[in-house]
């Protein structure tokens, strides 16, 4: 128990930046998540077709893999980072962009299609289709699995500890081995944190996914 | 292509879309293409670089690398796949001292990254790392086999546990004979899906030193030079792509037909559900 409480700052640090890695991830991967899923359903075919190739790859690659590609194989292509984190953030954000893609557009298609038609027969355009009467609405079904995916996310971070960035995972292999005779000490309160962020998203994905069964 | 969301295009339409089509298209080449030309700046096309592939013994070291791949993600969905289900029945068991505790359980188990698992078994146990990859993934995927089986049985009409219970069978015989048959079936989609999340992370293997596809990779480049890194890895990323895109391919086939014969209570699993078990 002395070595959690002794190691505290370094828990608190790891803890700060895997926070750090999943919030940017997780604004990054959303951002390019929805754009994904609305190249997915445009109809321009050259926006799909890349949608769907880049949702499918990234979807069926290991975040080890891609890991290893951002931190280790692009630097030897000459494309070279400051710090680690951004190599982290890239692999992570990229990753994660393809599960909501995917999300995100089988909430598209969860809407009704009598409201789309609607839509479309009182004049709007593509454009306005999606942005006033479908996202809107997907974007409500697709909340609980956004958060689980958000879960995945801060588990996924602990990838980049093997990567040079030192986070909570990071910071857990380093303490255990500095500390040889503790290991499972160390690491249960490696776990602790990791618990702090993961449970109480996961409680709030089932509050909102009983708020929104109501609603609908 | 017919949808609701746009118009059937007309002529105009057709003519715009044609031309974003080819202006995104050619965007898309020209992506490429740079990335192509500053990879051949490199020098990664050089034949010398991918003549290592004539070599058998780079051939073996991949297999070899595939086979521990696909040993550790075999043997950890055999044992993990009977675990959730022990695990499921003891989730929705009617005793609450058995329900709780396992609820609580399983609630730790998904909310931590699997390579922390590993990590604990392979330092904390002392175990070998084959077991240690191998033992956290039957953990973890043991927990997430059991909360899909949950949700198939709880998404099962409730009359089938009435019915099972009286005909007079016990509690524990309708949920072997009538429920867990059809929420195995009605889930196979997400169940298969898992199997995907299972083979990924054996990648995470490569972080605690089991020699996986991604060791053989690094060894090789530590072995053959820098200079080959991009190529072997090219390989063992398709390699890892293709067989699970087969895989993912089979979910959606099993979806396919389970939807087709629909008297046997349906594959319709939600498909957000779906999508959602995968990261």
């Amino acid at each position: 128990m002395d070595v959690i409480i002794e190691s505290l700052p370094l828990y608190w640090e790891g803890f700060l930046r895997t926070l750090f890695l999943s919030a940017v991830s997780g604004v990054i991967a959303l951002v390019l998540g929805t754009l994904l899923a609305a190249a997915r359903v445009s109809p321009v075919a050259a926006l799909r077709g890349f949608s769907t190739v880049y949702v499918e790859i990234l979807r069926n690659t290991p975040l080890t893999i891609a890991f290893f590609f951002a931190a280790i194989v692009l630097p030897r292509l000459g494309v070279q980072f400051a710090q680690f984190e951004v190599a982290a953030i890239i692999a992570l954000s990229s990753y994660t962009a393809a599960f909501i893609a995917e999300a995100v557009r089988s909430g598209v298609n969860s809407v009704p299609v009598g409201q789309a038609e609607a839509a479309r027969s009182i004049g709007m355009n593509f454009g306005q289709v999606l942005n006033l009467i479908i996202l809107p609405q997907a974007l409500r079904t697709v909340i609980p699995p956004l958060i689980n995916i958000l879960i995945a996310l801060v588990k996924n971070s602990s990838v980049a500890g093997a990567f040079f960035v030192l986070e909570l995972f990071g910071y857990g292999r380093q303490l255990a081995n500095a500390n040889g005779d503790q290991v499972i000490t160390v690491l249960l309160g490696t776990a602790f944190f990791y618990l702090l962020l993961t449970v109480p998203l996961g409680i709030l994905a089932s509050t909102v996914e009983r708020k929104v069964a109501i609603a609908r | 292509m017919s949808s609701v969301l746009y118009d059937v295009p007309g002529p105009k339409a057709r003519r715009i879309s044609l031309i974003g089509s080819v202006v995104g298209g050619l965007a898309i080449l020209g992506l490429l293409a740079w990335i192509i030309f500053t990879l051949g700046q490199q020098g990664i096309f050089e034949g010398r670089r991918w003549q290592i592939f004539t070599r058998a013994d780079v051939w073996r070291l991949l297999g070899n690398g595939l086979g521990a791949t696909l040993s550790a993600a075999g043997l950890a969905a055999v044992i993990a796949f009977p675990l959730g289900l022990l695990l499921c029945l003891l989730r929705i068991s009617d005793l609450k001292a058995i329900r709780i505790p396992t609820r609580v359980v399983l609630e730790f188990l998904r909310g931590m990254p699997v390579v922390l698992m590993m990590l604990f078994i392979l330092l904390g146990f002392g175990t070998s790392q084959f077991i240690a990859v191998v033992a956290g993934l039957v953990v973890y995927n043991a927990a997430v086999f059991a909360e899909i089986i949950r949700a198939g049985i709880q998404s099962l009409p409730k009359g089938q546990r009435e019915a099972g219970l009286a005909i007079g069978l016990t509690s524990f015989k309708s949920r072997m004979l009538i429920e867990l048959p059809q929420a195995v079936r009605r889930m196979m989609p997400s169940l298969v899906a898992q199997l995907v999340v299972l083979l990924k992370d054996t990648s995470l293997g490569y972080i605690v030193a089991y020699g996986e596809l991604l060791r053989a990779v690094q060894l090789m480049a530590d072995v053959l030079g820098p200079a080959f890194l991009f190529p072997v890895f090219f390989v063992a990323a398709a390699m890892y792509i293709a067989i699970n895109i087969a895989i993912s391919r089979l979910a959606v086939w099993i979806e396919r037909r389970g939807s087709k014969k629909a008297a046997g209570g349906t594959a319709k699993a939600d498909p957000v559900a779906v999508e959602a078990a995968a990261p």
